[in-house]
């Protein structure tokens, strides 16, 4: 038994050190347009087509992994994969958790859509957000009454079927839910620019990391094509 | 000690919504986790509570209408049972949540003449009364098998004693196969009232969404494991409260046992015993 | 799939639905049938055998040991399983990690726990960073395996214990008094006798058990509930086949599947009762009926 266990823990090593360089890219893969699953099961979005090219200019060998929103920081630190690229904005209660490497998106504001037609007030209706998302802290301090929910498709669903006044979301997030309405969602109230654009999540004992990714980062805004795939996921302001 | 005096003002209540509106963000404190927790656990005993007091009457309707000898009385009762002892509790929750917000958002206004309220449908969304809902029928359903057994082990004896002094119908029900039942059913309705009490800790993790951040013990639970990155305390502190209510229950429930069965020898007495035969 | 499907936009109706159904991500929901039962399968066994050594253990002359396995069948009386859910896999992937990291990087210095971060060397990763997605998600059926049969285990235990102690005392008796040992008592009079009585208790277990699984969408499996709510839940036209929330429909379907199964296995178990049942009719049947007076 020991025995097997030491070949086990052998072959581990040299099969590690062969390939060190594989670092796990955690995402949520439902929150399109930044990253999603498609028809096939395969990850598509804004955040997939960036995490390729970023990990092409790092020269590391990338692989995704999925993993639900509302446990994505402590796998990050568990150790269960090495970035966070999931739509997250950089805020000052994260950074005390975790790194974020430079943001690739610009502050994107945040909107409220509600059912066309109604009256809503935005700080003193039922507002639904993702749990664990910024949107979710502001509503909670906005003093209007916070719904949440798991995944960000059944927070559209609130709204919908009219259990929540309005959803609390990324623009770039919700502007496909109201082109797709046929003029049954609407945007309502003033747009609130929250968080500081989104980065990538990296542990903190991490450093070596983050610096790989900030130098690509920095490389894709230089030569325009991180505006390039802004403008093809329509995911708001260039830089 | 006085700091964890204000946090039990502060958050003491807060499931309910009464305190403090924003949870402890940073720098959670042991006594932050066990208050809250603690303050979640209020929703886990109403839950308990009253599907339990509710699911009583509903599932004692139901052991009889299965004992019926007519098919309209019986295959009602059958199919209900089978619906909801057949199917995970976890899934009950996530489909007849979606069902519910489905139904249109209406008020039905109930009028008992010297009471008048209105019923709005969109609460069934919510776990108080949706969730609810559902445990409450997956409760009745498995004290109906219970009580169906139990009514079927009553004494012949007993049956034929009572038959003889003219006792018929109702009367016979209530004067001689409900005590009996009720004694016959005890042991295992505790277990299965202890095994619902568990059951109340899914609904915040099934579809049922938390307002206000208002949840119960387990919700908070969570919220402390993804806060603080570490499970270690907080699941161990839902762990020691859901004991503690557990021994309440079984205390409580062996006080009744002791009452039902005071008639009888030491011997014939029933012991209330662990059976699985009711987890959900 | 079908040629027909390569342009969904373009299609509707019944073809479209056919389409829809048989796109690679329906095929995963309906693969995660399988995985479900392959739970069941391996889950049932290693519960059992959890159980039998709890229950040996109540029987054991080692105070420490007969505390330890007394408790351990016990708690599951006091706490949700859901709880043990959410913590066990954690747990356990966080303590083989730490083991391995003792282990295989037993030079590195550095503390394992910074600040909040659980940093293991690399080589000690379970699975290791560079396994392949099925090796991952391998791992992650493992972790949720265990966790299923310890807590299904300490039910297990409650039954077979239950069980041992329906044994006829006299039969016992009657092996010390042809000078049996302790041990030969166990094995020989008690384990074989022990199973008419555990089988009404164990087929209940089997159909909680089944009850159980949809609890694996908590343990980070892509479980049939896992992919009811992602294929259900509303697509937008940036998807190729945009629909509104379809949830219910989806969790229709796992209700239906769950009462199918119970269902079947309510019927396969009844006869297999009734069987046994039926050949001790005649000596253990009314054995029992003797010593219970």
């Amino acid at each position: 038994m020991k025995k097997i266990l030491i070949a086990a823990v052998l072959a581990g090593l040299t099969f590690s050190s062969a390939f060190a360089d594989t670092v796990r890219m955690g995402t949520e893969g439902a929150y399109m347009p930044y990253n999603g699953i498609d028809d096939n099961g395969k990850f598509i979005g804004f955040e997939i087509d960036l995490g390729d090219e970023l990990c092409k200019r790092a020269k590391l060998d990338c692989t995704w992994v999925k993993n639900d929103w509302d446990s994505i920081i402590p796998n990050l630190k568990a150790g269960n994969y090495d970035t966070i690229i999931a739509g997250m904005s950089i805020t000052e209660e994260r950074m005390k958790e975790i790194d974020f490497t430079t943001n690739y998106t610009q502050p994107d504001p945040s909107k409220y859509l509600a059912l066309s037609g109604g009256s809503v007030n935005v700080t003193s209706g039922v507002i639904a957000a993702q749990t664990g998302t910024i949107q979710a802290s502001f509503i909670v301090e906005s003093g209007a009454t916070l719904v949440e929910f798991a995944t960000p498709d059944e927070t559209i669903a609130a709204v919908q079927n009219g259990e929540a006044d309005a959803v609390l979301a990324d623009k770039a997030f919700l502007e496909p839910y109201a082109k797709d309405s046929g003029g049954k969602l609407e945007f309502v109230g003033d747009s609130v620019l929250i968080g500081g654009g989104v980065g990538m999540g990296i542990r903190k004992s991490d450093t070596d990391l983050k610096n790989k990714f900030n130098a690509a980062i920095n490389s894709m805004k230089a030569d325009g094509s991180l505006n390039d795939l802004i403008k093809k996921w329509e995911i708001g302001e260039l830089f | 000690m006085s700091n964890c005096w204000t946090t039990i003002q502060d958050y003491g209540l807060r499931s309910i919504g009464i305190g403090e509106r924003i949870l402890p963000k940073t720098d959670i404190t042991i006594c932050e986790q066990v208050v809250l927790i603690g303050s979640g656990l209020i929703w886990n005993i109403y839950f308990g509570i009253i599907a339990v007091f509710f699911g009583f009457w509903f599932a004692l309707m139901l052991a009889i209408g299965k004992n019926n000898k007519l098919a309209i009385f019986r295959n009602p009762s059958n199919s209900f049972i089978f619906l909801f002892r057949g199917s995970p509790l976890f899934i009950q929750f996530f489909f007849v949540y979606e069902l519910f917000v489905l139904l249109p958002k209406i008020g039905v206004t109930l009028d008992f003449g010297f009471l008048s309220f209105s019923l709005q449908t969109h609460w069934l969304t919510k776990a108080w009364l949706g969730g609810l809902f559902v445990l409450f029928c997956n409760t009745a359903a498995y004290s109906a098998e219970i009580f169906y057994g139990a009514i079927r082990s009553v004494p012949s004896t007993e049956l034929e004693a009572a038959e003889a002094f003219g006792i018929t119908g109702w009367h016979k029900f209530w004067r001689i196969i409900w005590p009996s039942m009720l004694r016959l059913a005890w042991p295992s309705y505790t277990n299965e009232a202890i095994f619902l009490f568990h059951a109340t800790a899914l609904i915040f993790f099934t579809g049922f969404p938390a307002w206000r951040q208002s949840g119960d013990a387990l919700y908070y639970a969570n919220y402390f494991s993804d806060r603080t990155f570490n499970p270690f305390l907080p699941y161990p502190i839902v762990a020691a409260y859901f004991i503690l209510v557990t021994l309440i229950i079984i205390s409580i429930f062996g006080f009744a046992n002791r009452y039902l069965n005071r008639h009888l020898d030491v011997e014939q007495r029933t012991q209330i015993k662990l059976s699985i035969n009711l987890l959900r | 799939m079908f040629n027909t499907c390569i342009d969904p936009s373009s299609i509707e109706g019944f073809i479209w639905l056919i389409c829809y159904l048989t796109t690679a991500k329906h095929f995963a929901f309906y693969f995660s049938f399988l995985v479900v039962l392959l739970l069941l399968i391996f889950a049932a066994p290693l519960s059992l055998l959890f159980g039998f050594i709890a229950t040996a253990g109540v029987r054991s002359s080692i105070i420490p040991i007969r505390i330890l396995a007394k408790g351990y069948i016990h708690m599951v009386r006091g706490i949700p399983d859901v709880v043990f859910f959410l913590f066990v896999p954690l747990a356990l992937d966080q303590l083989f990690e730490f083991i391995r990291h003792k282990i295989i990087c037993f030079e590195q210095s550095e503390p394992i726990w910074r600040g909040t971060d659980f940093v293991v060397c690399k080589a000690a990763k379970l699975p290791l960073s560079t396994a392949d997605l099925w090796v991952h998600q391998l791992y992650a059926f493992i972790l949720a395996l265990i966790a299923f049969a310890l807590v299904f285990g300490a039910f297990a235990g409650n039954v077979l214990s239950g069980a041992m102690s329906a044994v006829p005392k006299a039969q016992t008796e009657t092996g010390m008094a042809f000078g049996f040992t302790k041990k030969q008592t166990f094995w020989r009079i008690l384990v074989p006798q022990m199973w008419v009585y555990a089988i009404p208790g164990l087929s209940n277990l089997w159909m909680i058990l089944i009850k159980a699984t949809p609890l694996l969408f908590l343990l980070g499996v892509e479980d049939i509930v896992y992919w009811a709510r992602e294929l259900g839940g509303s697509k937008t036209s940036l998807y190729a086949y945009p629909h509104p929330d379809w949830r219910v429909y989806y969790f229709a379907g796992l209700l239906v599947f769950y009462l199918l199964m119970t269902w079947l296995s309510g019927k396969v178990l009844n006869r297999l009762q009734s069987k046994l049942s039926h050949g001790q009719a005649t000596m253990a049947g009314r054995e029992l009926q003797g010593y219970q007076g």
